[in-house]
C-alpha cells in the first residue's frame, strides 16, 4: 500500500511537469499579451520597458526556466492584470468555487442514488419509468438555460431564494465560506442544484444499472435465504456491490465540476474561479492561467488517489499493489 | 415420525411473454424428521424451482399458481412476507449449487455470519460472533476466529461452500433444502460435504432435501428419492427400490446413463432425445418422445399408479409389476 502510494506519487510529479511544459508552450501560442496590455498610445520605450519588466523579452526556454525556479521557491507569478500573485489571486475565489462544486456533488449522491435504487428495484413502476424519463432531460438540458429557468421560478415568480452572489458569509480557518450561514446556503442552494442536475442523472442511471445487475445474483438470492430483512438485502448487499462505479464517477465529476463550473458561476454571478479563468483567458493573463492550471491538475491528481484508495475499502478485490 | 414438510399439488409457474411455462406442475411429496429425500432430475426439469417455491424465493414472473406447502401443518403458501422471512434462514434453509455465487464478495465472512444470527435472535455483536465461530468449527474450518476476518475471494471453493452451509445450519433448522451443493466441487471435496451435511442433519434431526441430477451422489445419502421430469414426479420411491429396479423408463434411462455402470470399451448409453421445452407443453406423458416404450396411449395424461408397498409411478408402461 505504501509503496503504490509513493509510486503513484512519483507519477503524479511526472504528470505536473508535463503539464507545465504542454501550458507553457500552448499559451505562448495562443497571442501575445503585450498587445491586449499596454495602451496603444504608449511609446517604444515605454513598450520594451513593460515587456522586460514581464519577462516576455526572454526566449521561451529562458521563461520557462525563470517559472520553474519560481514555483520551486512557492512563486507561481503575478498576475499581469491585478498586479497580484496568481496564487493569492486564485486562493480567493476557491473556496467559491468549492463549496459549490462539493455542494453540487453531495446533491448528486443524495438525489441520485436513492433514486436510481428505486428506479433498479422497480423498472417497471410508473415511477421508476418517470426517474429514468426525467434523467433524460438533465442529461439533455443546456445548462445555462436551467439555470435561468430556476432563476425565473424561485427568485422573480415565487421570490423564495435569492438570484445571485454569494450572500453572507462567514470564516472558518481564515477563509470565507456561504454554507456557514444561512443566507449563504440560501444562495447556493440554485445554483449548486443546476451544477448538479447532470451529476444527478448521471448517478442515478449507474446506480439503477448496477441494481439490475446484482439483483440476480446468487449472493443477493442467499442473503434473502438467511432471511435478512429486504432493508437490509438492499442497504448493504445490493449498496456496498454498486458503489465501485459510482464512486469513479463522482470522483471524476467533482474535478471536472470545480474545474468547469463557469457556466453555473456566470448564470449566478457567483465569485469563483471559473469566472476568473474566463477573464483570464480573454486578456492573456498567463501567469493566472498557468497557476489555475496547475491547480487543477493537482485536484485531479487528488481525486484518483483518494477514489482509488476508496475503492480497496468497498472491495477487498482490489489490491493496490504493483505487480512484480 | 412426525411429516416436517408436506408438499400437495405444488404448481409454479412462470408467466412470460411468450406464454405460461409450467416449471413445477402438480408436484407431491413429504419429507419426514431427519429423513433425506433426493430430488433428482436433469436440468430444467423443475427441481430447482421446487426448491425455491418452499422456501419462498420465486421470483417474478415466476409464481406460485396452486397447490400447498404444509411445514408442521402450517400452509407456506398462504402465509405473510414477514412470516415467511422469519422462517427463512431459522427453521427452514437453503444452500446453493456455486459456491463462488453464493457469498457477498465485498463483505467480510463475519458480517455475513452475524447479519444471519441477528436476524432471527436478539443477540448482542459478540454473541452472534461466537455463535458464529463456532459454526464455522462446526463444518470443518480450521481456526475460525481468523477466518471470520476474511473476505469470500481468500476461501476456496469448497471452504466456501462450508462457510454456507455453517450459516445455513446456524439455527438449527428443521428443513435444509441443497440445491446441487456438491455439483461445483473436486470429487474428494463432494465426499467430504456430503458427510458433513448427513452428519449435521442427523445430529439436529433436520428434514433434507437433496436437489440433484447426478445418481451417484444420491444413491448412499437419501431414504426416498422423487424423479422430476418436466415438472413433475415421474417416480417416488424408497431410495434402494427405486435405484434397483426402477419402474419409469425415465428413472431406468437415468441410471443407465451413469458412466460408472458401463463396461470399458463399450458404447456409453444415453437417453435420445433432449428435455422438452416447458412453453405451452401439451397434455399427455412428456417423456412419450424420448421413451421406447411409448404407444398411442402415452398421448393421455398417465395416471398416478401405486407400486406396493407405496412406490408411485405416473406411467402407462411401468417396467415393474403395479398393484392391480
Amino acid at each position: 500500500m505504501l509503496t503504490w502510494i509513493v509510486r503513484r506519487l512519483f507519477q503524479a510529479f511526472f504528470v505536473v511537469v508535463a503539464m507545465t511544459v504542454i501550458v507553457f508552450v500552448g499559451v505562448h501560442v495562443i497571442g501575445n499579451p503585450v498587445d491586449i496590455l499596454i495602451s496603444p498610445e504608449a511609446d517604444q520605450a515605454e513598450r520594451a520597458r513593460i515587456i522586460a519588466e514581464m519577462g516576455l523579452d526572454q526566449p521561451l526556454w529562458k521563461q520557462y526556466f525563470f517559472f520553474v525556479n519560481d514555483v520551486l521557491h512557492g512563486n507561481m507569478g503575478r498576475s499581469f492584470v491585478f498586479n497580484e500573485p496568481a496564487l493569492k489571486l486564485i486562493g480567493s475565489r476557491m473556496p467559491a468555487t468549492l463549496e459549490l462544486a462539493v455542494t453540487a456533488v453531495l446533491f448528486s449522491i443524495c438525489f441520485g442514488v436513492p433514486l436510481g435504487l428505486y428506479a433498479g428495484l422497480k423498472p417497471d413502476s410508473v415511477a421508476g419509468r418517470a426517474i429514468m424519463a426525467g434523467s433524460i432531460l438533465g442529461f439533455s438540458l443546456p445548462s445555462f438555460w436551467v439555470g435561468l429557468m430556476l432563476i425565473m421560478t424561485f427568485a422573480v415568480h415565487l421570490g423564495v431564494l435569492p438570484s445571485t452572489g454569494r450572500g453572507e458569509t462567514a470564516a472558518m480557518f481564515g477563509i470565507q465560506w456561504s454554507f456557514l450561514t444561512w443566507d449563504g446556503l440560501r444562495h447556493m442552494f440554485m445554483p449548486a442544484l443546476n451544477l448538479s442536475l447532470f451529476n444527478i442523472s448521471l448517478v442515478l442511471r449507474l446506480t439503477r444499472a448496477g441494481v439490475r445487475e446484482t439483483l440476480p445474483m446468487d449472493y443477493i438470492k442467499f442473503a434473502r435465504a438467511k432471511g435478512l430483512t429486504p432493508r437490509r438485502v438492499i442497504l448493504v448487499h445490493v449498496l456496498k456491490n454498486i458503489m465501485i462505479p459510482v464512486v469513479t464517477v463522482v470522483g471524476l465529476e467533482l474535478g471536472s465540476t470545480i474545474a468547469f463550473a463557469v457556466v453555473t458561476e456566470s448564470v449566478f454571478a457567483w465569485p469563483g474561479m471559473g469566472k476568473l479563468i474566463i477573464d483570464s483567458i480573454n486578456v492573456l493573463d498567463r501567469p493566472v492561467i498557468v497557476a489555475y492550471l496547475m491547480m487543477i491538475v493537482l485536484l485531479f491528481i487528488t481525486i484518483n488517489l483518494v477514489v482509488d484508495i476508496i475503492y480497496t475499502i468497498l472491495d477487498p478485490r482490489v489490491r493496490l499493489e504493483t505487480k512484480a | 415420525m412426525t411429516v416436517t414438510l408436506e408438499v400437495r399439488n405444488l404448481r409454479t409457474h412462470f408467466f412470460t411473454r411468450a406464454g405460461i411455462v409450467k416449471a413445477v406442475d402438480d408436484v407431491s411429496f413429504k419429507v419426514e424428521r431427519g429423513q433425506v429425500l433426493g430430488l433428482v432430475g436433469e436440468s430444467g426439469s423443475g427441481k430447482s424451482v421446487t426448491g425455491f417455491s418452499i422456501i419462498g424465493l420465486v421470483d417474478p414472473p415466476g409464481r406460485l399458481a396452486g397447490g400447498s406447502i404444509l411445514y408442521r401443518g402450517q400452509d407456506l403458501a398462504k402465509i405473510s412476507e414477514e412470516e415467511m422471512r422469519s422462517l427463512r434462514g431459522n427453521r427452514i434453509a437453503m444452500i446453493f449449487q456455486d459456491p463462488m455465487m453464493t457469498l457477498n464478495p465485498v463483505l467480510r465472512i463475519d458480517t455475513q455470519m452475524i447479519e444471519a444470527v441477528q436476524a432471527h435472535t436478539n443477540a448482542s455483536h459478540s454473541e452472534a460472533w461466537t455463535r458464529s465461530r463456532d459454526a464455522l468449527g462446526m463444518v470443518g474450518i480450521p481456526s475460525p476466529e481468523e477466518r471470520l476476518r476474511s473476505y469470500p475471494h481468500q476461501f476456496s471453493g469448497g471452504m466456501r461452500q462450508r462457510v454456507a452451509i455453517a450459516i445455513a445450519l446456524l439455527h438449527n433448522p428443521d428443513l435444509l433444502i441443497a440445491d446441487e451443493p456438491t455439483t461445483a466441487l473436486d470429487v474428494t471435496i463432494q465426499a467430504q460435504i456430503l458427510a458433513e451435511v448427513q452428519k449435521l442433519a442427523t445430529e439436529h434431526g433436520t428434514a433434507l432435501i437433496w436437489i440433484t441430477h447426478d445418481l451417484s451422489v444420491i444413491s448412499g445419502l437419501a431414504d426416498r428419492i422423487a424423479v422430476m421430469y418436466a415438472g413433475r414426479i415421474v417416480e417416488a420411491g424408497e431410495a434402494s427400490t427405486v435405484l434397483d429396479r426402477p419402474a419409469h423408463p425415465y428413472t431406468h434411462g437415468l441410471i443407465g446413463s451413469v458412466p460408472s455402470r458401463n463396461k470399458k470399451g463399450e458404447k456409453l448409453r444415453q437417453i435420445p432425445g433432449m428435455t422438452p421445452s416447458l412453453l405451452n407443453l401439451g397434455v399427455g406423458c412428456a417423456f412419450r418422445t424420448r421413451c421406447a416404450r411409448a404407444t398411442a396411449v402415452c398421448e393421455q395424461e398417465p395416471p398416478e399408479t401405486l407400486i406396493p408397498p407405496e412406490r408411485i409411478v405416473r406411467c402407462f408402461h411401468p417396467m415393474q409389476d403395479v398393484a392391480a
